[in-house]
C-alpha cells in the first residue's frame, strides 16, 4: 500500500468535488468495511479516501408523510434499533441485521452496501422489494435512480465519475403490505449469502387477495435480480400453495447462478425456489400483521 | 464430568482447576505475542509470492526493488547456504534441510501458489510491500496437479524432478509418490473369503487448515557477533533453533530464540518459514532487527495445512458381531515436497479395533498444494472418518448394535495395532461403556421441526501421543515460593499443568509457583509442544526435578539436624526426623548454612507415551429442503489417563471437536481449475463459529497412564479424530444416505437427499 490522502468534507458539494477531481483514484469512506478490504488486497489503488461521515445529510434518518429517508452513511444498527424502521419495513431490518457481525453492522450501512454492489449483498434485494430509489449528487447535479436499476455489475454501479449516494428513499408502506428477505449461509453467521431472496406482497382488504408483489434474488446473478415474472405470476391471486409454487419455481428459472467455492448452479437455483416460497409466506403473513 | 475408573492415589493438587498463571497477562491484553515485538531500529520485511501453482523460474531480477528509496535488502534463495540433503529431528518430528529451506524460498521451481521467491526488508510495512511489486520474475508456467488421483497418473508433471520415490523398498525416479509402505499382519484375503459380510468404500477428503487466529511472524537480529536473535509465534524454540540452523547453517548454540505467546498451532506452528528469511534480510540490512508478519491469505496458501486425499476401506465382519480382516489403502496429499502425516495415519487407523487379519499401505504423494504439516492428531482424523463409516454399514448391514460392536471388538492391553505395536494398558473399553451408560446414549434424538429431519452418529478415534525430550529447572526461593522453567511452547495452559504436578511432589500450593517459559540459551533442549507430549513428558520432567530437590533438601536438612538424609521423612510438604519437623517453604529461608539456595534440573526423554481413545456421539438436524446441518447436542467421551487439570482437558476436548465439525460439515481448501486455493480467507473458508456449536460434553474417563507416576496421558489431539465420522453418521441416519466425500456440505446433502 501507498501513502494516499484522508479526505473529510463536511458538505455533499466538497465531497462531489474531491471526487470529480480524483475519480477512480478516490472512493467515499462510509462504514469501509469493503473499502478497507479492498484497499488493503490491492484490489482499489486508491490515492484518496473520502470520508462522507461528516456530511449532516448522508448521516440522518428522517421519517416524513411520504416515507422515510436514510442517509447513505447510516450504520446497520441505527436501522435496526430504530423502533420505526423495525415495524414498517421489516424486510429492510431483516437484511441489515445481518450483514457480518455486530461490529461490522456498527460500521456498514445499507449505502455502502449498495454502491459496493456485490452480488450477494443483503442489503439490496431488501430495498428493491420495498421500492426504494437512490438519490444522487454529482458535478452535474442531482439524480433519482430506482435502487431496481442501481447495479449494473459485480462492483459495477451507475454512478458516474464525482457522483455520490446520498440517500436512499423508502415509500411508506401501504395499508396490509409485507416484506421479507433471507439468505441462505452453512453456518449461522458471519457468511456470504449461497443464494439469497426478498419478497414483498400487498394484500386486499380481506388480506386473502395478493394485489402487488415483487420478488429480488441475490447471489445468483452478476447483479441483485428483479424477478419479476414470478412476482407478476401472483398478482391478483387468491393466496395459496400453488401460486405460491409457482411463483418460486418461476424465480428459481430468474437465477443466473455460477457454480464457484460458496455453491454450485443447481444448488443455488434449488435454494431459489426454496427460499421463495418461504419469503412469500414470511411477507404474506406480515402483510396480514 | 469426570468418571474414575481405578483407585487413584488422594492428590492434593492433581484434579483441581486453579487460575491459571498466565490468566490475567492474556484476558488483560498484557502477553506479548510475536507481532508485539519491538526492538530499537527495527525495519519491516515482506516477502513475494508465486502466483502460479507449478511453474519453472527463469529469471529474478530485484535491481528496481534495490534501488527503490527505504529499502535496506533483498534476498532470494541464493543468499541461502548450499545445505545437504539431511534430515533434522525438530523433537517430535524428522525434517528434510535441503527441501525445508526450497520449501520456505524457492530456487528453481515453484510448487505451489504462494511459494516465496523473494523477500525485501524496509523502512517500513508499506514500502517493503510496495518494493516486492517491483521485483521482476519469469516463469515457465507447467502443468499443475491438485489431487492424488492426477499425481499418480501416468506421465504427470512431475513436481519434484529430484525425488527418489520409495515403492516398498523399491527406488523409483521421476514420481509424485515419494513413499510407499505397508504394515501388515494375518492373511485378510483368506479372512475377506471367509466373512459373512465385506464392504469396501473409498473417502475422498479435502486439505484442511489449522485455523489458528495468530499468523506466522518473525524478527530477527543478526548480530555483529555473528548471532542471531529470533521471536518467532512457534510451538517450539528449539525447532525454530534446529531447522534456522540447518537452513542458514549457523550453529545452533549461536542462535537464540526468545518465547513469546502463541495465539494457536494446532501443529502448524512447528515448522519455520519466516525466521531465516528475517535473518538473513538483518544480515544483509546492516544488522538491523527485522520483522514479517504473514496475512491471513499467505497463511492458507503457504503454512502448513492438514493433507486431503483418499483412503480405501474395506472390512469384513462375521454375523456374530466380530470383524475378520481390514485393509486400507491411505492416500495423502503431501503437498509441494514429502512428508505428509500418513505415516501416523497408518498407525492410527485401525488402533480402535482388535484384529487378527490386518493390511495397511500408505501413500505419501505430491501435489502443487502447500507442503502439508502437522494438525492435532495429524491424520487420524481421515482415517478415522473412513473406518468409522465402514464399520456403521457393516452394523447396519449385519443388523448389529453399532455400539456393541464396538465393545465386542475393541483393543485392548495386549491388542496388536496395525504397525505391530502391542498396547498396553489402555482406556477404550471403558470409553465405550461410559457412552452406554450416558445421558446422551440413553436419551430420544427428539422431534425434527417440520421440514427437518435427526439424526445420531456414533464413532471412535486414536492418538498414540508422544514422548520425546524435556526439561524443567526448579529454584526454592528464600521466601517459600518456587520458580519452574520449563523449555515447552504453553499453548493449552501447561505452564499450571507441568506447575502443579512439582506442586503435588513438594506439597506447595501451585499459586506459590512461578513459572516460565526461558529462551533456548536459558533451558534445557525441550522438543516441541506437539503430539499431546508437553503435560506427560514435560510434566515428567518437573516431577523428576521436584523429586531431585526433596532429596537435595533432606542432604541440606541431614546437616542441620544431624540426621541421615534417608532417616528423613517427606510427606504432604514436611519433612520430620525423631521430634523434628519442618515444612518446605519455612525451610526454604533457612538454607544459607547448608550451602546456599536450592535448586535442580530434571531432563527426560521418553520412547513412548499413553495411548489416547475417545468415542463420540453427535445429534445433527438436517433441513431437508436447503441441507443445512445444525448440531443439536454433541458428547465427546475420552480416556484422559489422570485429569491434571480438568478444565483444560474438558477444553481440549471442546476445542477438538470443533474443529472436528468444521472439518466434517464445511472446511475445504476450494481448489479452481487453474489450481489455486479460492477460499483464502476466513470469511470463506467457514470455520464454525460459537454460533454454529451446541455446548459440548466432555466426558472423562480416568484410565491411569502406567508409563506416568500420576498416570498423565496427552489429551489434546485424539479430540480431532471421531467427530468428522460422528457427524457424518448422524447425516446419514437423518436423510438416509451416506457420504462418502469431506466436508459434507449442504449441497451435497441435498443433491444426495434428492437423488
Amino acid at each position: 500500500m501507498h501513502p494516499f490522502a484522508y479526505l473529510a468534507p463536511t458538505t455533499v458539494k466538497e465531497a462531489v468535488d474531491v471526487l470529480t477531481e480524483y475519480g477512480d483514484k478516490a472512493r467515499p469512506l462510509a462504514g469501509g468495511t469493503d473499502l478497507l478490504v479492498k484497499a488493503r488486497a490491492n484490489v482499489w489503488d486508491l490515492d484518496a479516501v473520502v470520508d462522507v461521515k461528516n456530511i449532516p445529510e448522508l448521516n440522518t434518518i428522517n421519517f416524513n408523510s411520504d416515507g422515510l429517508t436514510i442517509g447513505a452513511s447510516v450504520a446497520c444498527c441505527h436501522i435496526y434499533e430504530n423502533e420505526k424502521i423495525c415495524n414498517e419495513y421489516e424486510g429492510i431490518v431483516d437484511g441489515a441485521s445481518i450483514i457480518g457481525g455486530i461490529q461490522i453492522q456498527s460500521r456498514a450501512g445499507l449505502g455502502g452496501n449498495l454502491c459496493n454492489a456485490a452480488p450477494s449483498a443483503d442489503g439490496i434485494c431488501p430495498l428493491i422489494v420495498n421500492h426504494a430509489v437512490a438519490t444522487i449528487e454529482g458535478p452535474n447535479g442531482t439524480r433519482e435512480v430506482s435502487v431496481d436499476d442501481f447495479c449494473t455489475g459485480p462492483s459495477r454501479t451507475i454512478l458516474e465519475n464525482g457522483e455520490l449516494l446520498v440517500n436512499i428513499f423508502l415509500p411508506k408502506p401501504k395499508e396490509n403490505f409485507g416484506s421479507a428477505y433471507t439468505r441462505f449461509i452453512p453456518r449461522n453467521e458471519m457468511d456470504i449469502a449461497v443464494a439469497a431472496v426478498a419478497a414483498s406482497v400487498r394484500l386486499s382488504s380481506d388480506k386473502n387477495t395478493i394485489e402487488e408483489a415483487k420478488i429480488a434474488l441475490a447471489s445468483v446473478g452478476p447483479t441483485p435480480i428483479v424477478a419479476k415474472e414470478a412476482a407478476d405470476s401472483l398478482i391478483g391471486k387468491t393466496v395459496s400453495d400453488e401460486a405460491i409454487d409457482k411463483a418460486s419455481s418461476l424465480a428459481k428459472d430468474a437465477a443466473t447462478p455460477i457454480t464457484d467455492m460458496r455453491g454450485t448452479v443447481e444448488q443455488r437455483k434449488h435454494l431459489v425456489e426454496v427460499l421463495t416460497r418461504r419469503m412469500i409466506t414470511k411477507a404474506i403473513e406480515r402483510a396480514r400483521g | 464430568m469426570v468418571a474414575t475408573h481405578e483407585n487413584k492415589n488422594k492428590y492434593k493438587v492433581i484434579g483441581k482447576s486453579p487460575i491459571r498463571h498466565d490468566g490475567v497477562d492474556k484476558v488483560t491484553g498484557r502477553a506479548t505475542y510475536g507481532a508485539d515485538i519491538k526492538v530499537p531500529g527495527l525495519i519491516w520485511g515482506d516477502v513475494l509470492r508465486s502466483p502460479h501453482p507449478h511453474a519453472r523460474i527463469l529469471s529474478i531480477d530485484t535491481s528496481k526493488a534495490e534501488s527503490m528509496d527505504g529499502v535496506f535488502a533483498v534476498v532470494t534463495n541464493k543468499d541461502f547456504p548450499n545445505v545437504e540433503e539431511k534430515e533434522v529431528s525438530t523433537g517430535e518430528d524428522v525434517v528434510n534441510l535441503k527441501r525445508d529451506q526450497a520449501n520456505i524460498m524457492a530456487y528453481d521451481k515453484v510448487h505451489y501458489k504462494g511459494h516465496v521467491i523473494a523477500g525485501v526488508a524496509a523502512i517500513d510495512r508499506n514500502t517493503a510491500q510496495e518494493a516486492i511489486k517491483k521485483i521482476e520474475v519469469k516463469y515457465e508456467v507447467l502443468k499443475h496437479i491438485s489431487d492424488v488421483d492426477s499425481a499418480m497418473a501416468k506421465n504427470a508433471p512431475i513436481i519434484l524432478e529430484s525425488l527418489i520415490g520409495d515403492h516398498l523398498g523399491e527406488n523409483v525416479p521421476n514420481t509424485n509418490v515419494a513413499k510407499i509402505f505397508r504394515h501388515e499382519f494375518g492373511d485378510v484375503e483368506q479372512a475377506f473369503k471367509d466373512s459373512d459380510c465385506v464392504i469396501e468404500r473409498t473417502f475422498t477428503m479435502s486439505m484442511i487448515h489449522q485455523g489458528y487466529i495468530e499468523p506466522h511472524n518473525a524478527t530477527a537480529v543478526w548480530g555483529q557477533d555473528g548471532k542471531i536473535n529470533l521471536w518467532a509465534s512457534t510451538q517450539g524454540s528449539f525447532g525454530v533453533r534446529a531447522q534456522t540452523s540447518g537452513m542458514l547453517g549457523i550453529p545452533e548454540s549461536k542462535i537464540k530464540v526468545n518465547y513469546v505467546e502463541i495465539g494457536g498451532g494446532f501443529g502448524g506452528k512447528t515448522k519455520v518459514y519466516l525466521e531465516p528469511i528475517a535473518a538473513l534480510l538483518s544480515k544483509k540490512s546492516g544488522g538491523r532487527p527485522v520483522k514479517l508478519v504473514m496475512d491471513r491469505s499467505s497463511v492458507f496458501e503457504a503454512t502448513g495445512p492438514a493433507p486431503g486425499g483418499k483412503v480405501r476401506m474395506k472390512i469384513g465382519a462375521n454375523k456374530d458381531g466380530k470383524i475378520t480382516a481390514a485393509e486400507t489403502d491411505i492416500m495423502f496429499e503431501s503437498g509441494g515436497y514429502p512428508g505428509s502425516a500418513v505415516a501416523a495415519g497408518s498407525i492410527c487407523v485401525f488402533a480402535c479395533y482388535n484384529l487378527t487379519n490386518s493390511k495397511i499401505t500408505g501413500y505419501d504423494i505430491l501435489v502443487n498444494k502447500p507442503k502439508s504439516a502437522a494438525y492435532r492428531a495429524p491424520g487420524s482424523p481421515q482415517v478415522s472418518f473412513a473406518i468409522e463409516s465402514v464399520i456403521d454399514e457393516i452394523c447396519e448391514e449385519l443388523s448389529l448394535d453399532k455400539l456393541q460392536f464396538r465393545i465386542d471388538n475393541a483393543s485392548k492391553e495386549g491388542t496388536r495395532r496395525g504397525d505391530g505395536v502391542k498396547f498396553i494398558r489402555i482406556g477404550l473399553e471403558e470409553c465405550l461403556e461410559a457412552v452406554k451408560s450416558s445421558d446422551h446414549w440413553n436419551s430420544p434424538l427428539g422431534e425434527a421441526p417440520k421440514g427437518k429431519a435427526r439424526g445420531r452418529g456414533l464413532a471412535t478415534g486414536y492418538w498414540m501421543n508422544g514422548g520425546g525430550k524435556s526439561t524443567c529447572d526448579l529454584m526454592l526461593n528464600d521466601d517459600g515460593k518456587v520458580t519452574l522453567n520449563e523449555g515447552s511452547a504453553d499453548i493449552g495452559g501447561t505452564r499450571t499443568s507441568i506447575s502443579m504436578q512439582a506442586a503435588e511432589v513438594l506439597g506447595i500450593p501451585v499459586e506459590d509457583f512461578h513459572p516460565s517459559v526461558p529462551d533456548t540459551d536459558s533451558i534445557g533442549f525441550t522438543g516441541v509442544t506437539g503430539g499431546s507430549r508437553t503435560t506427560y513428558a514435560t510434566g515428567l520432567a518437573a516431577y523428576n526435578a521436584a523429586q531431585k530437590l526433596v532429596e537435595e533438601l533432606k542432604n541440606r536438612l541431614s546437616t542441620i539436624w544431624e540426621a541421615d538424609s534417608d532417616q528423613i521423612n517427606f510427606s504432604n510438604g514436611t519433612f520430620s526426623f525423631e521430634n523434628e519437623s519442618i515444612h518446605i517453604q519455612d525451610l526454604a529461608g533457612k538454607l544459607d548454612p547448608t550451602g546456599g539456595p536450592a535448586t535442580s534440573t530434571a531432563s527426560v526423554n521418553l520412547d513412548s507415551a499413553g495411548n489416547a481413545f475417545g468415542a463420540h456421539i453427535c445429534d445433527l438436524e438436517v433441513d431437508l429442503e436447503t441441507g443445512k446441518t445444525d448440531v443439536i447436542r454433541y458428547t465427546a467421551v475420552q480416556d484422559v489417563g489422570t485429569a491434571v487439570y480438568p478444565q483444560y482437558c474438558e477444553g481440549q476436548i471442546q476445542g477438538g471437536v470443533v474443529q472436528g465439525l468444521g472439518w466434517a460439515l464445511n472446511e475445504e481448501y476450494f481448489i479452481t481449475e487453474d489450481g489455486v486455493m479460492a477460499n483464502k480467507s476466513y470469511l470463506d473458508y467457514r470455520m464454525p463459529t460459537s454460533l454454529d456449536m451446541p455446548m459440548i460434553d466432555a466426558i472423562m474417563v480416568e484410565v491411569p497412564n502406567p508409563l506416568h507416576p500420576f498416570g498423565v496421558r496427552g489429551v489434546g489431539e485424539v479430540t480431532l479424530a471421531p467427530p468428522l465420522a460422528a457427524a457424518a453418521l448422524a447425516i446419514k441416519e437423518a436423510t438416509g444416505k451416506r457420504h462418502f466425500d469431506l466436508p459434507v456440505k449442504p449441497g451435497r446433502i441435498i443433491d444426495l437427499y434428492k437423488s
